[in-house]
């Protein structure tokens, strides 16, 4: 069996069994950061699939994390004060459901890597870095000036929304909530990097002229893949949102979008289970290394830095090497 | 709206336009000549107005300060490319924006540890402390004033440096072909420091001008890195006469657009939504103006195809 | 011997294109009939990659147009003249590096099935797409390299596959920019020999420089100078032609 399976086994094992052992032990806040961890690791594997799939450095992909998280903040802020959205010409009042405000999440962010994307896209190279942190800092200046949720100082949402059948305020079980979306994301990234879309977008990073000398155009499996991309990560946003019950224009930041992409950096860019590994290792620095130091971010800021400057495939490229060639 | 007002306004936009300039025009060589993506950018404006802070509040002299400015920014900026840059030039990208963004955290986190959290204060000399009568009897800040005549005699000397200086012909040549003026024996190492000290002391000085109207903080240059950001894309990489066109319009779009939206919108609003909604769009009228460059030169407006 | 009444399979009539005051292509016409190898020679500068590139869409012409099978390709793009069975390998290989030579091969072949929305299924497991990889890498020579990285491929083995993946295209027409370059002595006897044979799937326009392999293999040769084909007939005709020496083979006028 290949290193990579045996590692991507621990990475997917990693996150339930310290939840399920910190149940045990009673640590409430242990499993919570489990759920952060798992919530972290779906926008990062939403990242991924524009980056790390497709080679698309997207600076701004916190654009879709914060309009999941403001769609869910939206929803619920209307749902718990029991004023519709809209009166007319559409009636459309507020939810506290999260399937409903998954869906919504997803729809919205997907619209609006549509948009992004088919502009952003035109571009290439540095522009195109430039251009999707442009545009993330848009939504960011829109959500602070915009009084009517929070602005600067974001939105509260009392209680946690629900789902049916479930009690979502217990930890536990929020946490398996956030893990099986994530395992579900992963079976369907790690398809879609075998599937023929998968071949011909990563064909696309290695080399864009051959791929159009086959017949396939580039723009369009980038459009795609960005779109897929952003949807993922808004719904990361949205759970995001649901754990904190807090959601502000700081979703929006170009330091999340840094922050999402640390965690696919330091994982492995490109390997599947890249954003788990990176996403349990920030928390884990955050929290210990934060405890000790309220400068902690020196001292990530140096492992990022060797990280790129010596051990570019992150911490899966360092334990299991070099990718094997899907069959 | 009174015509005084929109001279003050048009005038705090030029202010604001040739002070991204000077951050512009460093990211613009150092992309445009090595090739590179340097979001350290920010940092070092932020040296450079602490700098300027801490030798102000020490000396007492806003001149010296202006100097510790252009200084500490430069040293740091070399420090930074002998060590770090350049092991970039020749990766992707990717990992020079996450490289640089490493150090950005490195730099924030550094300054406020020596710093703390809460703003410092930077005067603006006395000199030059006062307001200046224009012509048509508008008073405007002289400080505001020389900042304009100090861009623009920058803006001036490197379009002499560029045109008229040995110096200027390697950048223009290393811009066109970087591997060609190796081969001609130009010392590139040596000449990528420099430019690369030079964009830092630019963004320095542009931190330490801009100090004394706002206030000295960590995290204050990153704002004006991404807005200098859109200013190259606008522009056009590698192109510093795009570089102050893309700025002076991106000043100009800024400072009048959070005046003029809020004023046209309070027509048909009242007037608190028609702040918000005014505010709002004007905060988000600088990337739709990017937005609607890109649709029609993906390239920027001087860049090369 | 090729029939001459049959329509060409390539037909490119009056191109023209100018960048500013240089006419890079002037007035070109150029066909290529099936089962043919028409080699298009010509002096460094003359404009042969201006004029492949206007062949393959990647510039737009001033003028003229060009025809796959009677169909007018003119304002079609690249990726659209793939599509329309255009097969291009291109002067310094082109391909997937990270990919193994069957994934590259199946690249080729997927592109040519054009169904590449699909997000589920495992494409290296697509028997169509397999069958159609692994016929062409047989034709090559390659297939039992199928599982080799092409970042560890020799350059002659990258020649190699680069053919492989236009023959997955099942192309009309196949558009070659100097299959030998970079190859030794042996590379290129292989290489002739094989398009030699290749002629039979789909008929070669062939830019190159190895005059060997040229006058070997050409059943019709072009000569480009200075953007105009000042020359056009068989290997005899042309070595015989006392322009094409000038201009092109060095040779003082004869006396």
């Amino acid at each position: 069996m290949h290193r990579e399976t045996i590692l991507n086994t621990f990475l997917f094992l990693l996150l339930p069994v310290t939840a399920l052992a910190a149940f045990a032990l009673d640590e409430p806040f242990i499993i919570t950061l489990a759920t952060k961890a798992a919530i972290l690791a779906l926008a990062g594997v939403g990242l991924n699939i524009a980056l790390g799939l497709g080679g698309l450095v997207s600076f701004g992909h916190a654009a879709f994390f914060g309009l999941g998280g403001y769609a869910m903040g939206i929803l619920a802020a209307h749902a718990q004060s029991y004023t519709p959205l809209m009166e007319s010409p559409l009636l459309i009042e507020g939810t506290k459901s999260m399937p409903v405000i998954w869906l919504v999440a997803i729809v919205v962010s997907a619209l609006a890597a549509l948009l992004i994307g088919a502009l952003s896209l035109r571009t290439s190279g540095v522009y195109f870095i430039m251009v999707t942190l442009a545009f993330g800092q848009m939504l960011f200046y829109f959500a602070i000036s915009w009084p009517a949720y929070g602005g600067e100082d974001g939105l509260s949402i009392y209680v946690r929304n629900g789902f049916p059948g479930l009690n979502t305020l217990d930890p536990l079980t929020f946490f398996c909530i956030a893990f099986t979306i994530l395992a579900l994301v992963l079976l369907f990234a790690g398809r879609l990097a075998r599937a023929p879309f998968g071949l011909a977008l990563s064909a696309a990073r290695q080399n864009a002229e051959r791929v159009e000398s086959v017949g396939l155009a580039p723009f369009r499996l980038r459009l795609v893949a960005f779109v897929i991309s952003g949807a993922v990560t808004g719904l990361a946003g949205a759970l995001f949102a649901d754990l904190n019950r807090f959601v502000s224009p700081t979703m929006f930041s170009w330091q999340t979008s840094g922050e999402i992409m640390i965690f696919v950096i330091l994982g492995g860019v490109g390997r599947l289970f890249g954003p788990v590994a990176g996403a349990a290792l920030f928390i884990l620095l955050e929290h210990v290394l934060g405890g000790l130091s309220e400068f902690w971010h020196i001292y990530l800021g140096f492992l990022l830095l060797m990280v790129v400057l010596f051990a570019r495939g992150g911490m899966i490229g360092l334990i299991a090497g070099r990718e094997v060639a899907h069959d | 709206m009174s015509f005084i007002l929109l001279v003050e306004q048009v005038l705090n936009g030029v202010q604001s336009g040739v002070m991204l300039f000077l951050m512009a025009a460093g990211l613009t060589l150092i992309f445009g000549v090595m090739g590179l993506i340097n979001l350290a950018h920010g940092s070092l404006y932020m040296v450079g107005a602490f700098a300027a802070a801490a030798v102000a509040a020490a000396t007492g002299s806003f001149l010296l300060a202006l100097v510790a400015a252009l200084a500490a920014a430069a040293l740091a900026g070399c420090l930074i490319e002998m060590t770090v840059i350049r092991r970039l030039y020749d990766r992707d990208h990717l990992d020079q924006v996450l490289a640089t963004f490493a150090m950005i955290l490195i730099f924030s986190e550094g300054t406020r540890f020596f710093f703390g959290s809460f703003p410092l204060f930077l005067d603006i000399p006395a000199a030059l402390a006062g307001p200046v009568t224009l012509p048509g009897g508008i008073q405007y800040p002289l400080y505001r004033l020389v900042i304009i005549g100090v861009g623009l005699a920058i803006a001036a000397g490197l379009f002499l440096l560029i045109a008229r200086t040995r110096i200027g012909i390697q950048i223009r040549a290393g811009e066109a072909d970087r591997e060609m003026i190796a081969a001609l024996g130009v010392d590139i190492a040596k000449l990528y420091t420099l430019i690369f000290a030079l964009g830092a002391a630019l963004a320095g000085l542009a931190g330490a001008l801009v100090g004394a109207i706002q206030s000295v903080q960590v995290g204050m240059g990153e704002p004006v890195l991404i807005l200098a950001f859109v200013v190259i894309v606008i522009g056009g990489i590698g192109s510093i006469k795009g570089a102050l066109i893309g700025a002076l319009l991106v000043g100009l779009t800024d400072t009048l657009g959070s005046v003029l939206l809020p004023l046209f919108f309070a027509n048909f609003m009242e007037a608190s939504a028609a702040t918000s909604v005014g505010s709002s769009l004007a905060s988000m009228s600088i990337y739709i103006l990017m937005a609607g460059v890109l649709l029609f030169k993906p390239t920027g407006l001087f860049g090369e195809a | 011997m090729t029939d001459m009444n049959v329509q060409p399979l390539l037909d490119v009539r009056n191109l023209n294109k100018s960048f500013g005051a240089l006419k890079a292509t002037d007035d070109v016409s150029i066909t290529l009939r099936p089962g043919e190898i028409h080699a298009l020679i010509g002096p460094n500068g003359a404009g042969k990659s201006t004029l492949i590139k206007q062949i393959a869409g990647e510039l737009r012409s001033d003028s003229g147009s060009v025809h796959f099978a009677g169909q007018d390709v003119t304002p079609l793009s690249t990726v659209q003249r793939a599509r329309a069975g255009l097969g291009r390998t291109f002067q310094i290989s082109s391909l997937a590096m990270e990919y193994t030579v069957l994934q590259n091969a199946v690249l080729g072949a997927l592109g040519q099935s054009g169904r590449v929305m699909r997000f589920f299924a495992p494409v290296m497991r697509q028997q169509e797409l397999r069958a159609e990889a692994m016929r062409a890498l047989e034709l090559v020579g390659l297939a039992d390299h199928a599982a080799t990285r092409t970042s560890d491929l020799s350059h002659g083995q990258r020649r190699q596959l680069e053919v492989a993946v236009a023959l997955t295209l099942r192309p009309k027409v196949f558009l070659m920019d100097e299959p030998m370059a970079g190859l030794g002595a042996s590379g290129s006897k292989e290489m002739t020999g094989f398009l030699d044979g290749l002629r039979a799937e789909a008929p070669i326009l062939l830019v190159e420089h190895d005059m060997d392999a040229v006058f070997a293999l050409a059943d019709r040769i072009s000569v480009l100078v200075y953007g105009r084909i000042i020359a056009s007939g068989t290997a005899a005709e042309i070595k015989a032609d006392p322009q094409v020496r000038v201009a092109y083979l060095g040779e003082e006028d004869a006396a």
